[in-house]
């Protein structure tokens, strides 16, 4: 199937977002769609598939000029869409969730419960999952969500297949898995959108790329003919240099330690400790329990045996709120269910895990919020018409730079990042970087959690490698690499 | 651009457009509705379901709901007429009352939180038994001849500068609410717990405590309206306030705050409130029957949320 889209102009409440954008899809291809965040790539392909309605332009499909109303349209025309942003209703089983409104029935009109199971089990063999028809969505993590909402689009048989950062919540071999799929759709001759801040992706995966500024189309090129200086540079318009900005470390004495914690079935005796000034990074496979791990430490889980020494001295987390007394901080992997107050404004949420700092005998100080919030912003780059936008409608990336300007002005001593990078585009992850480099060298412990190697190997003084709720060796900087990482994570040992 | 903003403005004000629009129209046809007394008579009617819609408003907020505010009233009023009946000065029961229905509130806020049961269910368990224990309590039968204190009857009927009491203390807690729901840090919980409490609770907001607190203002508030009614009236009744948990509830939806909680406004829940007192006396002095009246409340009902729906 062949799209053209020519000339789009989109705007929401009379800011414009899209302005004469556009690309041209071949047939059989994987086409990268690039750009910072809230250049408008998520809503050019809402666009196309007849979730938002544009102002001008023209759609052509095949070279008939087509306006889609709404997505069960486009998904008939054999268009689908793998959102950014996870659509799933987690009270489901994964079986409900994948045939929800399309349940295959019975010739008495009862759901054949016997036929959906057989057809869930073979789409997830071939994604090689191992998740049970039958389980709550609610159950799995981001990652395995993220892989139902995909093999939900692989029951379709889709002649174009868009996904918006499928690989955002995935690690390694997943994503491996992953593009083994998407390659066999293209021998098919299944032409695939592939919208993705991970620079190494694209660069492996996809034929073509078209890069959005702005809302405005900049060019499109053969991956053959580019390179990644030459793509950020038309994302952003400069270069942004090394890409883990170097840190002068001045790592001090033991500030934080984690003794023997346990929560049972979860993760077992996990120990380790993290100097002031130091970033340890967690790294290990999806479902490892490293984030279960993270929550625990931040109190947030029930059953959890084991002690936390903060300067040497034995605290008791309770519940989150004693964690942040205690000066701990913690940047959640799920910004939709844990991160944010969707329906509430940039604000709101900002002031959300500062509200000692901003009021007097609590009473909020207007002016003091305003002023911090607006820090974060401008820190942060969030791309926002003001503060009072609300999170709903943020571009991902700038809903996760949110988050992330909500905790570093609590002034923790150890702060927490699980996936702080998640989705976010290759110039802001760098201010993101830069910003954990300063709070490092303010004495800040800081322990992240990634699952984007590179980014572990970039940004960690120290490794912790975690598999099967079990920390498996801890590798300094300078013996880590990408391949003993995935041997530790995947069960080896070295 | 503007036109699309101007029409949320309108959203935004749906119910204060319908409020103006009903008392002009009742007003307009009927000479006894627009007086001054027939304005201050109407307010201080609306000051009892009022107080309580502003408590109400706090528990839906969080996304909780209270059905017990009723009995509460009831059970609050009828220990503050027994107390009073058995000597202890009129003023300091009428204290012990407010911490008495702060107190019943509590107890349903225990059943949200360290109970763990859905919030409809755990008021509904209170409410019934609440009910239970005024009856028990009364015997069943009115507690009247509570001598003539100047306090219980200046709550009621006393009047400042020509205005009555009631209506003054329904001014100045709609401003406290406002205050405490517009520029506190309590208020900034209440909302941040019913819009996404994992994410509040991960930012450190306590939402048990929040719960807590707002079951206990809504208990309080409650107390509050049956102290009004008890100076009016001069006697506990063991059906008193049987009810009212609709009223309160038609207000804060009138007023558009969301049922799934975090969204809504103190001020609208104000509106809501004067919506429901205008139809209630407007349609008195039309002379239109009781049952009528009914379905043409629910009728305004359906209308101002319709319109005030954005998505
Ligand atoms: N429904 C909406 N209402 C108002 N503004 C919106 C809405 N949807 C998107 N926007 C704005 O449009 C811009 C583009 O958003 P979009 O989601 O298309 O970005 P993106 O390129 O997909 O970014 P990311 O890489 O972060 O996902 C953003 O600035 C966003 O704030
Ligand atoms: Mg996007």
């Amino acid at each position: 199937m062949q799209i053209e889209m020519r000339g789009i102009d989109k705007s929401f409440g009379g800011n414009a977002v899209l302005k004469s954008a556009g690309f041209l899809l071949d047939h059989g291809e994987i086409h990268a769609l690039m750009g910072e965040n809230g250049a408008g790539k998520s809503t050019l392909m809402k666009i196309l598939t007849g979730v938002y309605t544009k102002d001008a332009g023209t759609v052509i499909v095949n070279g008939q000029e087509v306006c889609y109303k709404n997505p069960q349209e486009a998904e008939k025309a054999g268009i689908v869409f793998i959102h950014q942003e996870l659509n799933v209703l987690f009270d489901l089983t994964v079986e409900e969730n994948m045939f929800l409104g399309k349940e295959i029935r019975s010739r008495l009109g009862v759901c054949d419960k016997k036929a959906m199971r057989a057809e869930v089990s073979k789409v997830l063999d071939r994604l090689g999952v191992k998740i049970a028809p039958d389980q709550k969505m609610s159950e799995l993590s981001v990652g395995q969500q993220q892989m139902i909402e995909i093999a939900k689009a692989l029951m379709v048989d889709a002649q174009v297949l868009i996904m918006d950062e499928p690989t955002a919540a995935l690690t390694q071999s997943e994503t491996e898995v992953l593009f083994q799929v998407v390659k066999n759709l293209r021998k098919k001759g299944v032409s695939i959108v592939y919208i993705s801040h991970r620079m190494e992706e694209i660069f492996e995966l996809c034929d073509r790329i078209t890069i959005l500024r702005d809302g405005s189309y900049i060019d499109t090129k053969r991956i053959a003919d580019t390179d990644m200086n030459d793509v950020v540079k038309m994302m952003i318009g400069r270069e942004i240099g090394e890409r883990y900005p170097a840190r002068d470390c001045r790592i001090g004495k033991t500030i934080f330690q984690v003794k023997g914690l346990t929560c049972p079935g979860v993760f077992k005796d996990v120990s380790f400790e993290v100097h002031e000034g130091e970033v340890l990074g967690v790294a290990g496979l999806m479902g490892a329990g490293r984030t279960e791990i993270m929550q625990a430490i931040f109190g947030n889980m029930p059953h959890v045996t084991g002690t936390i020494l903060l300067d040497g001295k034995e605290i008791q987390n309770k519940d989150p709120r004693e964690a942040m007394k205690n000066g701990i901080g913690f940047i959640t992997e799920d910004r939709k269910v844990e991160g944010l107050m969707l329906e509430e404004s940039i604000r709101k949420n900002i002031a959300l895990a500062n509200l000692g700092r901003i009021s007097k005998n609590g009473v909020i100080q207007k002016k003091a919020e305003q002023d911090l919030v607006q820090e974060g912003i401008r820190e942060l780059h969030i791309k926002c018409f003001n503060q009072e936008h609300e999170c709903n409608n943020l571009s991902g990336g700038n809903q996760q730079k949110v988050v992330f300007a909500k905790w570093i002005y609590t002034e923790p001593k150890v702060l927490i990042l699980d996936e702080p990078t998640r989705g976010v585009d290759i110039g802001a992850k760098k201010e993101i970087y830069t910003i954990i480099n300063e709070l490092a060298a303010k004495g800040v412990a800081i322990i992240m959690v990634s699952s984007e190697l590179p980014e572990v190997l970039g940004m960690s003084d120290r490794i912790m490698v975690v598999r099967e709720g079990l920390v498996r060796g801890v590798l300094n900087k300078e013996e880590a690499n990408q391949e003993n990482i995935m041997i530790l994570a995947t069960g080896g040992s070295l | 651009m503007n036109n699309k903003k101007a029409v949320n403005r309108l959203q935004d004000f749906g119910a204060l457009i319908a409020l103006i629009l009903l008392v002009i129209v009742i007003g307009a046809v009927s000479p006894d509705f627009r007086t001054v007394s027939n304005f201050l008579s109407l307010l201080r009617q609306s000051s009892i379901n009022g107080f309580i819609a502003f408590g109400m408003t706090c528990v839906i907020l969080t996304g909780g709901i209270d059905l017990s505010v009723g009995s509460t009233l009831a059970l609050s009023t009828a220990l503050c007429a027994g107390l009073i009946k058995s000597g202890v000065p009129a003023g300091p029961a009428m204290l012990l009352a407010l911490l008495i229905g702060t107190a019943l509130g509590m107890v349903s806020g225990v059943l949200v939180t360290k109970g763990r049961l859905q919030p409809f269910i755990a008021t509904l368990v209170t409410m019934t038994v609440y009910r239970g224990l005024t009856m028990i309590y009364m015997d069943g039968k009115p507690i009247s001849g509570l001598g003539d204190s100047f306090v219980l009857k200046f709550v009621g009927k006393g009047k400042l500068f020509g205005i009555p009491v009631p209506v003054i203390l329904f001014i100045i807690i709609f401003a406290v609410f406002m205050f405490l729901l517009e520029k506190t840090v309590f208020g900034r919980r209440v909302y941040s717990t019913g819009s996404n409490w994992k994410a509040a609770k991960l930012a450190g907001v306590n939402i048990d405590r929040t719960k807590l607190a707002v079951y206990a203002i809504s208990g309080g508030m409650a107390a509050l309206s049956g102290l009004i009614l008890l100076s009016r009236l001069g006697s506990a009744q063991p059906n008193l306030g049987d009810g009212y948990e609709l009223d309160a509830i038609a207000a804060v939806a009138l007023g558009g705050t969301s049922m799934n909680g975090g969204r809504g406004r103190i001020w609208g829940t104000f509106v809501g409130v004067l919506i429901i007192a205008v139809l209630n006396n407007g349609l008195n002095i039309l002379g239109v029957s009781s049952y009528y009246q009914e379905v043409v409340k629910g009728i305004v009902i359906l209308i101002a949320v319709l319109s005030d729906r954005k998505r």
